[in-house]
Order: C-alpha cells, then sequence, then structure tokens
C-alpha cells in the first residue's frame, strides 16, 4: 500500500557518511579547530580577567555612548542584577558572552560579504535564500551531530552551531540594506565620476548601515537563543546551568541561568538597537558630541571658552534649532 | 535670452548623430527590424517587447550655449539626457563631446569625463543624505581623490556662488526644498565642469522658488559660461532659459529653434498646441511683425514720417503695445537712423495674438 515503503534513496547513509568523512580528514580539520579554539578562549579569559565592576563601568559608558542616557541607565541595573543573581552567575555570564560575542564575530565576517554579494547578484540572492530558509527552520538537533562528528564536542562546534542558527538575518538585512538604498543617490554618485567600489563604500554601505545594524542586532539575539541548545555539546556557561538544572530538575538553577540569559540579551540588545540611531535623531551632530566623550569634550570647551569671553560660543549655541523653518528661499 | 545670446553658430561641443534608445531585452534585433523593415513603436512593443525610448535624435550644442529639451513627462527626454555621460548606452548612434566619440571612453576615461567636464543636477535633487551639504558638494572631487583641504575650499566656493554660505555643515534634510536644488548645482559646478547636464532641475520646486532659481541659474550661466542641456516639461522655463529649443515627443526632436521660431513658426499641430498659450510679449520683436514702409505707403499713400514714434527692431511686443498707447498712428522702426519698417496697430495686436501671417494686406 505504502509506495515508499520500498525505496530508499540513501539519504540517511549519505549524511551518516560524514562521519567516515571526517575521520579521514582529521588532520586538516583538526589545526583549525585548535586555533578556532584558542581564540574562543582569549576571548573568554579577557573578559573572566576583568572585575565585575569595571566590566559594569566599561559596558555602562559603551551603551551612554552609543545608545544614550536612558539605555545606560537600564544596561547598569541590567548587569547589577546579574551579579546579584547568584555568587557564580557573573563567571558563567561572562563565559557565554564570550561564546555570543566570538559567533557574532563570525557571523559578521561570514554574512556580511555574502549580504553584499546578495544585494549585487539576483542570481546569487536567490540561490543562497532556499539555503538561509532551512538553516533558520531545520531543528538544530539534526546538525548538532554531524557538527560533533566532524570537530568533536566543546566551544568550537557550539560556535559553528550558533553561526548556522544566527547568520540568515544578517545575510538577509545586509542585502536588503543594501537594495532599499535611494538609485537616484547611486545614479549621481556614478554622473560625478564614482567608480563601482567608491560608489558601494561612500553611497550604498554608508546607507545602509541601520539596516545592517537590526541585521547584526538579531544575530546577537539568536545567538543567545542557541546557547542553551550549545550546551548540549559542551558549551559552558549560563547555557549549561540550564541544562543542568533540568536534569537535577532543580526549579532554582535554571532560573538563575535562565534570567541571566534574559539579562544578556537585554544588555545586547538595548546597546546594539542604539547603533541602528544615528546621532543626528538623538539631537547632535556627530557621535563625539554625546554620550561620556560629549561630556568630557563639553567641560574641556567650557574651560577653554570662558577664557575667550563666550560671545561666539553663545552664538553657536543658539543658531542650530530648527533651521527648517527658519530657513528660506528668498533673499 | 535669445536676442543677445545667438551663440548656436558657434563650434559645436556636443554632438549626438542619429541617436537611439531602445529599452529591452531584444533591443537589437528590435533595432535592426526598425531598420530593414520599417517597424514602428508598436510593433516593436508587439514583436520584441521593446520600448523605443530615443528615437532618432541628432542635434549639436555650440559653446556657452543653453539648450533646451522640453517635452512632456515619458517623450524620452530624461533618457536622452543621461546619454551625455552615459548614464545610458545608446542602442545605436554616437555621441561627441569636444571632438571626442564618448562611446570609446574606457572605464576611467568615462569616469574623468563625468568627475570634471560633466556636472549634473537632477529633478529630485539626489543629495546624499548622510553627507553634510559640504561634503556633497565636494564630491566630484573626492571621487578624483583630492586632499580633503582642496575639495572641501572649492566646495566653500560654489556654496558661495550659490548663495548658501554657513549652511555648509548642514544636512540636506535640514534644507527646504529650493535650497537643496541650490545645493545640488553647487555640487554640480564645483569641478568647474564645461558642461551643464540639467535634468528638469526646477520642476520639483513651487512656482515662486522656481522662479528665483531660473533667475539665479540664468546669472550663473551668463557669468560662467557653461555649455547647458536643459530639460524641462514647462515651455515658459525653456522660453525663459534656452537660447534653443528642442521639442521631444515620442523619443524624436520635432522641432529645434530659438524661442521665437518656436512660438511664431510652430512645426506642426503638436508644437502648435504647445504655443498656444505663450505670451508673445516677451519673446517676439518688432523686426519679425514690421512691414517694409514702401509696402506700406503704395498701399496707404506717403507716410508722413515726422509725427511717427519710432522703436527699435529688437524691441519686444510689450514695449511696442507700451509705445503706440498714445498714438493711433503706426510705429517706424528705426535702425541705424534708417526707416526700415512700419508697424500698425492691426500687425501688433495680430503679433500679440501669434497669427502673423494676417497681418499684411490690410490699411492702417
Amino acid at each position: 500500500m505504502d509506495p515508499f515503503s520500498n525505496i530508499d534513496l540513501g539519504i540517511a547513509d549519505w549524511a551518516d557518511g560524514i562521519k567516515q568523512w571526517a575521520a579521514a580528514n582529521r588532520g586538516t580539520i583538526q589545526p583549525l579547530k585548535l586555533f578556532l579554539n584558542d581564540s574562543i578562549n582569549s576571548v573568554e579569559s579577557v573578559l573572566q580577567a576583568v572585575s565585575p565592576v569595571v566590566m559594569i563601568v566599561l559596558l555602562t559608558l559603551l551603551a551612554w555612548q552609543l545608545s544614550g542616557r536612558r539605555v545606560a541607565i537600564i544596561v547598569c541595573v541590567a548587569l547589577v542584577a546579574l551579579g546579584l543573581l547568584d555568587p557564580g552567575a557573573w563567571a558563567l555570564a561572562m563565559t557565554t558572552l564570550a561564546i555570543v560575542l566570538f559567533s557574532v564575530a563570525m557571523c559578521v565576517i561570514i554574512g556580511f560579504p555574502l549580504g553584499v554579494l546578495a544585494a549585487k547578484s539576483n542570481r546569487f540572492e536567490g540561490a543562497v535564500r532556499p539555503v538561509l530558509d532551512t538553516m533558520q527552520t531545520i531543528p538544530a538537533f539534526v546538525y548538532l551531530v554531524p557538527v560533533v562528528m566532524l570537530v568533536g564536542i566543546g566551544n568550537v562546534s557550539g560556535v559553528i552551531v550558533t553561526v548556522v542558527f544566527a547568520v540568515p538575518p544578517l545575510i538577509r538585512l545586509t542585502s536588503l540594506g543594501i537594495r532599499q538604498v535611494n538609485q537616484s543617490v547611486v545614479e549621481a554618485a556614478r554622473a560625478f565620476g564614482a567608480s563601482p567600489s567608491q560608489i558601494m563604500f561612500k553611497v550604498e554601505l554608508p546607507l545602509a548601515i541601520p539596516t545592517i545594524m537590526a541585521g547584526v542586532n538579531q544575530t546577537i539575539m539568536l545567538s543567545l537563543s542557541m546557547v542553551v541548545i550549545a550546551s548540549m555539546i559542551a558549551v559552558k556557561g549560563l547555557g549549561n546551568e540550564v541544562l543542568r538544572a533540568m536534569g537535577r530538575l532543580d526549579a532554582g538553577k535554571a532560573i538563575v541561568g535562565g534570567l541571566g540569559i534574559v539579562i544578556l540579551a537585554v544588555v545586547l540588545d538595548r546597546i546594539t538597537q542604539g547603533v541602528t540611531r544615528s546621532g543626528r535623531e538623538r539631537g547632535y551632530r556627530h557621535w563625539w558630541q554625546g554620550g561620556p566623550t560629549g561630556l568630557i569634550l563639553s567641560i574641556f570647551n567650557a574651560g577653554k571658552r570662558t577664557k575667550q569671553q563666550g560671545e561666539t560660543g553663545q552664538r553657536q549655541q543658539t543658531q542650530p534649532r530648527n533651521v527648517k523653518q527658519e530657513g528660506q528661499d528668498g533673499e | 535670452m535669445s536676442s543677445e545670446a545667438v551663440r548656436h553658430d558657434a563650434e559645436p561641443v556636443i554632438e549626438c548623430r542619429k541617436l537611439w534608445k531602445i529599452f529591452g531585452n531584444d533591443a537589437n534585433r528590435a533595432m535592426d527590424a526598425i531598420r530593414s523593415e520599417g517597424f514602428n513603436k508598436e510593433d516593436v512593443l508587439k514583436q520584441f517587447g521593446c520600448v523605443i525610448g530615443v528615437r532618432d535624435v541628432s542635434f549639436s550644442v555650440g559653446e556657452g550655449e543653453i539648450f533646451c529639451v522640453m517635452g512632456l513627462s515619458g517623450s524620452g527626454k530624461s533618457t536622452l539626457i543621461r546619454h551625455l555621460n552615459r548614464l545610458v548606452e545608446p542602442t545605436a548612434g554616437e555621441v561627441w563631446i569636444e571632438g571626442e566619440n564618448i562611446g570609446t571612453l574606457s572605464p576611467s576615461g568615462l569616469r574623468e569625463l563625468r568627475a570634471s567636464r560633466m556636472g549634473m543636477v537632477f529633478q529630485n535633487m539626489a543629495l546624499m543624505p548622510h553627507r553634510t551639504v559640504r561634503e556633497n558638494v565636494a564630491f566630484s572631487l573626492e571621487v578624483r581623490r583630492h586632499d580633503r583641504k582642496t575639495r572641501l575650499g572649492v566646495a566653500d566656493e560654489a556654496i558661495e556662488i550659490v548663495e548658501l554660505s554657513g549652511w555648509g555643515d548642514r544636512y540636506p534634510d535640514e534644507l527646504s526644498g529650493g535650497m537643496q536644488q541650490r545645493v545640488g548645482l553647487a555640487r554640480a559646478i564645483a569641478a568647474d565642469p564645461h558642461f551643464l547636464l540639467m535634468d528638469e532641475p526646477f520642476s520639483a520646486l513651487d512656482p515662486l522658488i522656481r522662479r528665483q532659481l531660473q533667475d539665479q541659474f540664468l546669472k550663473l550661466a551668463k557669468d560662467m559660461k557653461k555649455t547647458t542641456l536643459f530639460i524641462t516639461h514647462d515651455l515658459d522655463e525653456a522660453i525663459r532659459i534656452g537660447d534653443r529649443i528642442a521639442i521631444m515627443r515620442e523619443g524624436m526632436l520635432v522641432q529645434v529653434g530659438t524661442p521665437e521660431q518656436i512660438v511664431m513658426e510652430p512645426n506642426d499641430s503638436y508644437v502648435a498646441d504647445f504655443v498656444a498659450g505663450i505670451s508673445k510679449l516677451h519673446l517676439v520683436t518688432a523686426a519679425r511683425i514690421m512691414e517694409p514702409v514702401a509696402d506700406y505707403e503704395t498701399r496707404n499713400g506717403p507716410l508722413d514720417r515726422s509725427d511717427l514714434l519710432g522703436a527699435r527692431a529688437d524691441d519686444t511686443l510689450d514695449r511696442l503695445a507700451e509705445l503706440s498707447i498714445d498714438t493711433d498712428a503706426p510705429l517706424i522702426i528705426e535702425e541705424d537712423g534708417k526707416h526700415i519698417g512700419v508697424v500698425t496697430k492691426k500687425a501688433l495686436i495680430r503679433g500679440i495674438q501669434g497669427r502673423l501671417h494676417d497681418t499684411a494686406g490690410d490699411s492702417a
């Protein structure tokens, strides 16, 4: 009755063959794996070496610079809460942060060029789209096993699994961002003699940055959502706490791990979301005019200005507001 | 305008020779079919799915001339102007700029042409929103890798010329439409190009601002003597600005001539319809409506010239009307102290109506 019961195309066997292939090519995979592993470990050891207080101050300042004062307060409160969760929570969070940051870096290195390529070639975009759909929807457990077969358990496979899951939105949004750039502006750049690479770097990429950063933000969020699954292949950190708590039905430990992941997500999300808004939307003209550098500069300038007597300085301050209404064409 | 600057007999610096542009995948086969089998627009669309953008267009522009191409939307004028810097490649025909066939330019030669010899202004401004006014204006110099100090200095000069000094550090979205288009103009002239390509530069602006910018542009064009190809869908604008006007329709140039020629001697009913509503007052001169003194005298007997008011051959109808308010007698047209013609009231009124050929053969 079942027409498929007698047919076996050998897909499962073929996929299983990866094992043999991996065993045969151990020599080439191993050095790459070691290099990646060392890199991840060095990121982690840096994060672990910084004292929590210093780290909180640095991240708060970063948030202030990139995303404004409100976000800085949220980040500061969230990080303090992270430390208060559990005596061991901070160290676990730094381990997870190392894996996530490394994965996101890999995603950017891989995803950004592919996104640019997809923006420039309709054929490539058409070919890559079903692959991205597959990567986002196929259950992680399916590729967990082959990846472990290839590189063994540990941080490196954790990063690979995370990249597979987290890189698609970056590719999609990089392509979208570049395609969305106003074609008349691109035409103007051509009309003034810009070469294709000048058009790319001086016009298309700067205008696509907000969309690309939205892609980076999505990639970070997806990376964080993979940490529990990655912990199944021996990645340490907050995800591992959740996994172990699940095995022991330890609700307390699960909540510590889970909340830790949520807090990390909030911190990273708020900081990166702020980057997508330009400084001008927040009321100043250049990035260094806001946040902590803006504060330091304004204190520095105020010192200079009191010496010069403030007339010129005052004029500069009053002019920039509401130029649109005041600006007129009539002379 | 046309009367003071008849420059089109100067050495041609822009020449389009039998230019065709057909859009579509089968453009070359469509072109062959047009040539060998005389396919028309409908045939080409049906057989090849191709659209004809520019159709056998030839014209030349002299140095320093302002050449207006006037046509309604879809007439192919924007496509035509883009052939001059090869933003659009022709399907057939050639474009010669300063004695050079630009179809043969290498990519870098073409970029050099665009960056240093041609400045383009766009209908939708097309300023770069992430750059300040000054950085926008300096773009063509930046592309050619001039150092920052030089290019920003040059940009500031261009910004001053369009009377936007002090706005250099602003971003385009902080400026009104008219100011943005002045930035567009500054960007076009920053590299001191030989040619300006103006693609409906003032169409998106409201009438008052448009008029101001037209005046500013005319003044600028006079000072800088840039050879200009100016695209517009507004005949009034074409007449105000152009030394010569080409009327474009369905990809073809249906008439090329001075504003006066276009208005007074339309080639066909299409152009005639266009110019019907145009005021001739400032456009038509006495030279065009006067009749020889002898002709007048054979009809009406000798003219008592002592009482007549005199006018010059290049006085406009407006001026003639002003003069004849206080007299019933015809006006006498003088040149170098000689009486070269007579303008009767009837001729004047017919001239204002734009009906030249009804004037003769009547008594005053």
